[in-house]
């Protein structure tokens, strides 16, 4: 039953959400790589971004070699980087190799070291030797890397991870696709996906840059896509198109941050509340039926909070109020077929409710039932912390969340962090420092306020505080039962801690 | 379509068939008699009647019997017990039930937190005790449970007492070898319920409900070494009632390493 779930949550999260912060004006970035804590991107021309936290960026150092669309894998105590270059006319390019043990330009590692072209065209051949993408094999270690743009194929060669460079030079490529660019090969699950854009770049808000892609389960392919169409007949199926006030995804770059939890990066050719400016994002990678699916960060909002594990939702510990008042059947009260509280001889008989449509009971108000007010509902409440708790969603006012990004917090990997009050109430969910939960009051901005939320590859929701005073390791929110949660150390394996979050 | 209250018993007879064979069993003549006076059909007709004059008897053979006729009860052989391979506590001291006819968080609350017998959250019955409440005698049973759950309805029934808009005590005794913490208690009941742990209340879960594995779970907290009493308060609307509970360690894995105990049992 997920995979409706899964669609459901990615039609409503259908817009792209938050750009991210500071300065991300980037064209063809490579895959992000973590380097002393840092995050790192480089771009066409030299460019470079930084971040520490990976939602607010800044300019980096240029390497010493710049060029076109370079991409970056980190190789045991090696980040190598490839960088393409115009030699001619196009087709006419060259793949260089640069590589250093560290990016961080305080660290006494840092030193690019040139160790020449990997891969080239010659201006004749089907081919046109730029925007390369790497690929370390987790199933075996062997390095591999595709380039190629509009001038015929996308090619395949070996490299070699100790060194960098090509591991038999007299290999011939192998052509994987033919006449898209920026493409790079993932892994999962016994697949190899071929992703490459597709459409043309450098137009601005009229680029058709979107992200297709392919999948085979040899390297060397055929890379097929949904339809059956091999990359090499023009096939692929859409991973990421414009959408929003954003118009041409393009260059992708898979960030597996394990537990479940992976995200890719891109390109927009233009962010149109940013001057049509070509700008990194980071977005959640989502996995359905063996295809990689693009998730949004999720956009600020009004949701019931739902377990994975007990369909419960998280709900503030107050009595509730039925949405519309409470109703009883004609000759009520107890014994006449309230749920659990007639005695025998009670419930439905003639004139304790009526037919549906024909008026009674059953027929309803005859009216809309408004959605609950909670400033109407919430008379008593507590105005002291609150006990949080699960309970079967009812549309109740204390059963609605208002999850809204806080500036100036910091944040994580493409995203910001929120606060989670009660819809129309300044109450937030907060982590006690026993690692337990608790409405407070009133949102101080304090750490143990502050939320951090990424979708998992499953298209659910991971949910743990900034700060839990008790725990040394990241905590998460947990469905220890059907009707309470807690936090704890997250486990990929379990529903636990898997959220739907839904607009209710 | 709603609960009825009026869920079979082992034996498939519900209290709905009871009223109704006692309905036609009121010497009035069946209209199948007036119109098919064989002597098939009287054969036909007077077993049937016996048989539901014998079921309709059933709840008072019960209680005749005690608690041995409840099928998933037994009285306690032993002097503890412990916790089943899934960390189910199945010996409890239970009182005989008292009136009740609300499960709405304030309404529990407030009926719980009502005084029915002195020290009620504090008191470590045996098996035998009487309590006085509202002109009637209620007592402390001792039982263990065949199964994960403890089955009130069983309970209650078998001693010819009320099953439904009741609410039922429950009180054990958990000792441990040594102090643990980092636990909870997890519970599940039909319907809603309260619990105590050494006075403490833990766990509160309202509103009409089924019996869920790990529904209600308190806070993290510590047994001390030695007894731990845990106590807890059942209310029930109509139908069927009973409740689990059971320890769950620091990584949410059934704790085991304690036994149970019921006091001393009645001979």
């Amino acid at each position: 039953m997920k995979a409706p779930a899964l669609t459901a949550a990615i039609l409503a999260l259908a817009l792209p959400s938050f750009a991210l912060e500071g300065d991300v004006r980037i064209h063809d970035p490579s895959t992000i790589v973590q380097c002393n804590g840092k995050y790192y991107t480089y771009g066409t021309g030299g460019s470079c971004l930084v971040s520490d936290d990976g939602w607010t960026w800044r300019r980096g150092t240029t390497p010493p070699r710049r060029g076109m669309a370079p991409d970056i894998i980190h190789v045991n105590d090696r980040y190598f980087m490839y960088v393409a270059r115009n030699v001619g006319a196009q087709p006419r390019a060259d793949i260089n190799l640069i590589w250093s043990k560290s990016l961080d330009t305080n660290s006494p590692d840092y030193k690019w070291e040139e160790a020449g072209v990997v891969a080239s065209s010659d201006g004749i051949e089907d081919c046109n030797a730029i925007d390369p993408g790497l690929l370390l094999d987790p199933k075996d270690g062997r390095l591999w890397m595709v380039y190629g743009s509009y001038f015929g194929y996308i090619r395949l060669v070996e490299l070699d991870p100790k060194a960098g460079g090509r591991k038999d030079p007299n290999d011939p490529p192998v052509n994987l696709a033919i006449n898209c660019e920026a493409s790079i090969l993932i892994a999962h699950d016994g697949w190899y996906y071929l992703l490459a854009t597709h459409g043309s770049c450098c137009r601005g808000a009229d680029s058709g840059y979107n992200i297709r892609m392919g999948r085979s389960k040899i390297i060397t392919g055929p890379f097929l896509d949904h339809e059956g169409i091999d990359m090499m007949q023009g096939g692929g199926k859409l991973f990421a198109g414009s959408g929003g006030r954003v118009v041409g995804p393009g260059h992708f770059g898979r960030i597996n941050l394990g537990d479940g939890v992976e995200k890719f990066s891109c390109h927009y050719e233009a962010d149109l509340d940013r001057g049509g400016a070509s700008v990194l994002d980071i977005r959640p990678l989502l996995w359905k039926d063996s295809w990689p699916v693009a998730g949004e960060n999720l956009r600020e909002g009004t949701y019931q909070i739902e377990s994975v594990r007990t369909g419960t939702v998280l709900e503030l510990a107050v009595e509730g109020v039925p949405v519309g008042g409470r109703r009883e059947r004609r000759g009520g009260g107890p014994g006449a077929g309230g749920p659990g509280f007639g005695g025998p001889g009670g419930g439905a008989g003639p004139g304790a409710g009526g037919p549906p449509g024909g008026g009674g009971f059953f027929g309803g108000t005859g009216g809309v039932i408004p959605s609950q007010d909670v400033a109407q509902v919430s008379t008593n409440w507590p105005t002291v912390n609150s006990d949080l708790r699960m309970a079967n969603y009812l549309c109740q006012a204390q059963q609605k969340w208002s999850i809204t990004a806080v500036t100036n917090a910091d944040g994580y990997l493409g995203s910001p962090y929120f606060k989670i009050t009660i819809a129309g109430t300044d109450r937030p969910l907060a982590a006690t420092a026993d690692g337990e939960l608790v409405a407070l009051p009133a949102f101080t901005g304090a750490p143990e306020q502050l939320w951090r939320i990424d979708q998992l590859t499953d298209g659910t929701w991971r949910i743990m505080p900034k700060s839990a005073a008790s725990s040394k390791e990241p905590l998460a929110l947990s469905a220890v039962g059907s009707s309470f949660a807690t936090l704890s150390k997250f486990d990929p394996r379990s529903d636990k801690q898997r959220w739907w979050i839904k607009t209710p | 379509m709603e609960k009825q209250p009026t869920r079979s018993n082992e034996t498939g007879v519900t209290e709905r068939d009871c009223a109704e064979s006692q309905s036609q069993h009121d010497g009035k003549p069946s209209p199948l008699r007036l119109v098919f006076d064989t002597a098939a059909l009287r054969k036909i007709i007077l077993s049937a009647l016996l048989v539901l004059a014998y079921l309709t008897m059933q709840p008072i053979a019960n209680a005749a019997e005690g608690l041995a006729s409840a099928p998933t009860l037994t009285r306690p052989t032993s002097a503890s017990k412990s916790p089943s391979a899934d960390g189910f506590i199945q010996r409890w001291l239970i009182l005989e039930p008292i009136r009740a006819n609300s499960l709405t968080d304030r309404a529990v609350q407030a009926l719980v937190k009502k005084e029915y017998f002195p020290n009620q959250f504090t008191v470590v019955p045996k098996d035998g005790d009487k309590v006085a409440f509202d002109s009637a005698e209620l007592i402390w049973h001792a039982v263990d449970t065949k199964e994960y759950n403890v089955n009130l309805y069983h309970f209650a029934r078998a001693l010819g007492k009320p099953t439904s808009n009741v609410l039922l005590w429950g009180v054990t005794i958990v000792n441990c070898p040594e102090e643990i913490s980092g636990v909870r208690l997890a519970i599940g009941s039909n319907a809603a319920s309260v619990w105590w742990v050494n006075g403490q209340e833990v766990i509160g879960i309202y509103g009409d409900r089924q019996t869920v594995i790990d529904d209600g779970v308190s806070k993290r907290l510590t047994l001390k070494k030695g007894p731990n009493i845990v106590r807890c308060a059942v209310i029930n609307g109509g139908g069927a009632t009973d409740f689990c509970a059971r320890f769950l360690d620091a990584n949410d894995k059934p704790l085991k390493g304690f036994t149970v105990s019921a006091g001393e049992v009645a001979k």
